[in-house]
């Protein structure tokens, strides 16, 4: 499969502060990727790093093959959603759409009217006076409108309501449907994820903490539950990604490589993608803890 | 037309909730050889799913002889899948049934019965 991004040892400094550091990722053309990760773990800087918007400090980043610039022939293929939906208020649906058409050189009038007639958004009213979740569609097929290979998508539905929220992701899907799209969507909202997303990249403490295809990240782990037991027991090929105990009780949640046998002791059960995004941004906190001493 | 959920929770990948969900619904006779199943876009369009992952399923399901692509007009059921045939599962839940009513007596509730199931073929799959 191609790969619409790779970066390697990726990192952007803010005077001694390392915002992301060493961060090796690759997405697949076509895929949807899911960007997870606590507030301030380097999500926002990491989208902002592949369009351009900002340099790198380190490392370097091939986006749709080229190194992200902000000049026209990169950005015509890239389409960029902000996190505060970027829409001028004061302006219509329809403002907005001659907006697009005169500065981008690639921009489909006929879908973008058809897709916000078929969602019965209003093209004459305001922005300023639509619904949170019309807004975010507005802004969306704006974005799709002038045919991006690559969309990346900045927390777009934090504020949304369920039912807007589900609308949202319906159409981004179908866009993605079409073919010849690749999406990256920063979100907190786990539980939208495995839905719509193919491929997941945690970060945590501004590293990346894992990134790799979701159904494989599935298989690779496992929940395990024993008696109250030394984590150093279980032997190699196994990697313990997160630990609890109780007094009589150990729960972990471990990578397994390839055909490692888990020890009989121990009831295995298989962790959704949740639990698992959750314990490796855990890890980030470990890590900080660690280097906080 | 059959129309999927998707179980976000159950730890069973989204595919995989989609190919067993086309079988059940071939082997309860819901759908039929010949029967249409929803395009990708529609199956996106309703659920807010992976695209990637409905094309999965449908491929799965091609490549285990169940349904068929067909250029340009969609994916149909060419066959019940492999596997126990109506009579059989009436038969199997028949037996169910007696297991059922004992449990019952012995006071398990239905959470308790289901957890007794996942455990045994947990530990049935252990033993293997």
């Amino acid at each position: 499969m191609e790969v619409a991004i790779q970066t390697k040892d990726l990192g952007k400094r803010y005077g001694s502060f390392w915002a992301l550091e060493n961060c090796d990722i690759s997405v697949p053309e076509g895929s949807v990727s899911a960007l997870v990760g606590p507030n301030g773990a380097g999500k926002s800087t990491l989208l902002n790093l592949l369009i351009g918007l900002s340099n790198a400090s380190a490392g370097e980043s091939q986006v749709l093959g080229r190194v992200p610039h902000q000049r026209e022939d990169f950005l015509a293929d890239i389409g960029y959603l902000a996190q505060e939906i970027p829409l001028y208020k004061s302006f219509s649906t329809h403002d907005h759409i001659t907006m697009g058409k005169s500065l981008n050189k690639r921009f489909d009038e006929e879908f973008i009217r058809k897709r916000l007639t078929d969602l019965s958004i209003p093209l004459d009213k305001r922005v300023g006076k639509l619904s949170g979740g019309q807004r975010a569609q507005v802004a969306l097929a704006l974005a799709l409108a002038k045919k991006p290979k690559l969309l990346l998508l900045d927390e777009p539905v934090a504020a949304l309501d369920p039912l807007a929220r589900h609308d949202f992701l319906s159409s981004l899907a179908q866009a993605v449907a079409d073919g010849g799209l690749t999406v990256v969507m920063s979100s907190h909202l786990l539980a939208d994820l495995e839905r719509v997303s193919d491929h997941v990249i945690v970060l945590a403490s501004g590293k990346t903490q894992l990134c790799d295809d979701i159904e494989r990240v599935l298989k690779q782990h496992k929940l395990l539950v024993g008696p109250r037991s030394n984590t150093k027991e279980l032997g190699d090929g196994l990697r313990v990604i997160h630990e609890t105990h109780t007094a009589k009780q150990s729960t972990l949640l471990v990578r397994v490589d390839g055909k490692t046998k888990v020890p009989a002791a121990w009831q295995k059960h298989e962790p959704n993608i949740e639990e698992i995004i959750l314990a490796y941004m855990g890890q980030g906190k470990d890590l900080n803890e660690g280097s906080a001493k | 037309m059959i129309a999927f959920r998707l179980n976000t929770h159950s730890g069973v990948p989204p595919y995989l909730q989609i190919v067993q969900q086309v079988k059940q619904a071939l082997q309860v006779g819901i759908l039929q050889p010949g029967d249409q199943l929803p395009t990708v876009k529609e199956v996106v369009a309703h659920v807010a799913i992976n695209p990637n992952t409905v094309a999965k399923a449908y491929r799965g399901l091609e490549t285990a002889g169940i349904v068929e692509g067909r250029v340009g007009s969609g994916t149909f059921v060419k066959q019940r899948p492999a596997g126990p045939s109506p009579e059989l599962q009436e038969a199997l839940s028949e037996d169910l049934e007696g297991w059922i009513a004992k449990a019952r007596e012995a006071g398990l509730d239905e959470e308790s019965m289901e957890a007794l199931v996942r455990a045994t073929i947990n530990k049935m799959q252990g033993e293997r």
